[in-house]
């Protein structure tokens, strides 16, 4: 059991090893967002940065995967966070939530639980009171149950 | 619906607090089948408004990707004693709501 | 149908481990945060029935029961038992229905409906901490041997018996997950992959149908005697619930 185990952990590695990443500062022939970002900032740059998306790298089911997302902004009336979105690569409804802040937020992070529907990245755009867009993301392993369930 | 709000009694003017909400809902997808084959239609918590003392201070819009029994936890500024409001619908049209005092010292 | 265990004294797993030891950082810290914790909800619903009345009695719980937290503690920990008036073994759940036929008058909540799910999980929660302490005697010593005989018997197209699992791997790997020793002290327990709150017979049926067999109807015979073995197989686990399990 143990050695058939650990084979069929390998071929899994194997497996994820095998399946294309997508590259992080993605062009915009590949990148699978930008078209939903072209639609979400209305043309308007969205540029990496200032936003982390801090959730596990292996999720425990994809159910409920726990996301939080934080922007780097003072919260001050003339500089603070507008909004933050957030997008999925996979799921079959990429915008998964929108989040409106404004400067009495204090601080611009919110924790919530998301579903995803198969490894994939998470991507996070927070629009800022100047207008401007920026963006995080993160990528998420989602494997299968080792046992179904019908119940 | 249940739901539970935690945040704190009492903050010191100016304070950021953290304010917890978690409902119960099943934030159906869709996309799910029932032992006959049937779509069980979408039905999820479009959207969540937090009042305190009346202005908004914060709003969520929600999609299916939001796990089932929404969980969200973000940051207000304490000013002034008094009430926040949690109010919710689906797309069902159900409405939830909680509320939740606080007091403000200093 | 071949069985497994021929020794005399049943086996107990050792070190005694509870399904939360084997679970992710992440599903630990979903379970020890009493607000995060979805199976709180379920909780904070039992609170309510508690205290609201059913059935011809027009009584709630607490007419009888007072404050749950003085009154409910330690009970989760000695189910499943044989219960005197039915002459039969019973789980938490359907002590549960029988107060409300007996006392209230009310009609028994359907197996898995949130309000049963509620009021047990609320039940269980006030000896959370409490160890499983099922007791062994002549009224349920049949019923123990039953669940015994039936937790190393190969069942399903895959022809395994729970005993294979949870006996002889646990602690090893199936695809990612880590294979736990197959104890019930968190039940009614919120599992990610039902998005809800659920019971252990839910669970159990759960592991039938994982291993293609046919699932045993919820308050079948051979349920319950699973869970007083499984219940007697755990003795000395805190109960957590509401767990939180993948």
């Amino acid at each position: 059991m143990k050695t058939i185990a650990r084979r069929r952990f390998v071929s899994v590695l194997a497996g994820l090893a095998a399946a294309p990443l997508l590259p992080r500062a993605a062009s915009a022939q590949s990148d699978p967002f930008a078209p939903l970002l072209l639609k979400l900032a209305g043309g308007a740059k969205v540029s990496p940065g200032r936003v982390t998306v801090d959730t596990p790298r292996l999720a425990d089911n994809g159910h409920s995967v726990p996301l939080t997302v934080s922007v780097e902004s003072p919260m001050t009336a003339a500089d603070h966070v507008r909004s933050i979105t957030l997008l999925s690569e996979r799921n079959p409804r990429p915008i998964m939530a929108t989040f409106h802040l404004g400067p009495k937020a204090g601080r611009p992070e919110v924790a919530t639980r998301v579903r995803l529907n198969g490894t994939q990245h998470v991507l996070a755009v927070a629009q800022l009171s100047d207008g401007s867009y920026w963006s995080g993301s993160a990528e998420v392993e989602v494997t299968e149950s080792a046992c179904l369930d019908a119940t | 619906m249940v739901a539970l709000v935690q945040m704190p009694r009492q903050a010191k003017r100016g304070e950021v607090i953290e304010v917890r909400i978690v409902i119960q809902h099943p934030m159906e997808t869709g996309f799910r089948f029932d032992l006959l084959g049937r779509a069980i239609p979408k039905n999820v918590i479009n959207n969540l408004s937090v009042r305190y003392n009346g202005s908004e201070v914060f709003l969520a819009e929600m999609g299916s990707g939001i796990a089932a029994n929404p969980y969200l936890q973000f940051f207000t500024v304490a000013e002034a004693s008094g009430d926040f409001v949690f109010e919710w619908i689906d797309d069902a049209g159900q409405r939830g709501a909680e509320r939740a005092a606080i007091t403000i010292t200093g | 149908m071949v069985c497994l265990a021929h020794a005399a004294e049943p086996q107990k797993p050792t070190p005694l481990k509870s399904g939360i030891e084997f679970a992710s950082e992440d599903v630990r810290k979903l379970q020890g945060d009493d607000f995060a914790n979805p199976g709180m909800l379920w909780v904070a619903r039992g609170v309510k029935l508690w205290s609201e009345a059913a059935g011809k009695s027009g009584k709630s719980c607490a007419a009888c029961h007072g404050d749950a937290a003085k009154s409910m503690k330690g009970v989760a920990a000695r189910y499943p038992r044989v219960d005197p008036g039915a002459a039969r073994l019973v789980n938490l759940e359907g002590r549960i229905n029988l107060c409300r036929e007996r006392n209230q008058q009310a009609p028994p909540f359907k197996h898995e409906s949130d309000e049963l799910l509620a009021l047990t999980a609320y039940v269980a929660y006030q000896s959370r901490g409490v160890p499983v302490g099922v007791v062994l005697d002549t009224q349920n010593r049949r019923n123990f041997e039953r669940g015994r005989a039936r937790y190393n018997t190969r069942v399903g197209q895959m022809n395994l018996a729970c005993a294979h699992c949870h006996d002889r791997n646990w602690g090893r790997q199936l695809l990612n997950e880590t294979i736990s020793q197959g104890h019930g002290n968190a039940y009614p327990t919120y599992r990610l992959e039902w998005q809800t709150t659920g019971s252990l017979q839910r669970r159990i049926r759960a592991c039938y149908f994982g291993l293609r067999a046919e699932m045993p109807p919820y308050g079948a015979q051979e349920l319950l005697e699973l869970e007083l073995y499984v219940a007697w197989r755990g003795n000395g686990l805190p109960i957590e619930t509401p767990g939180v399990r993948r």
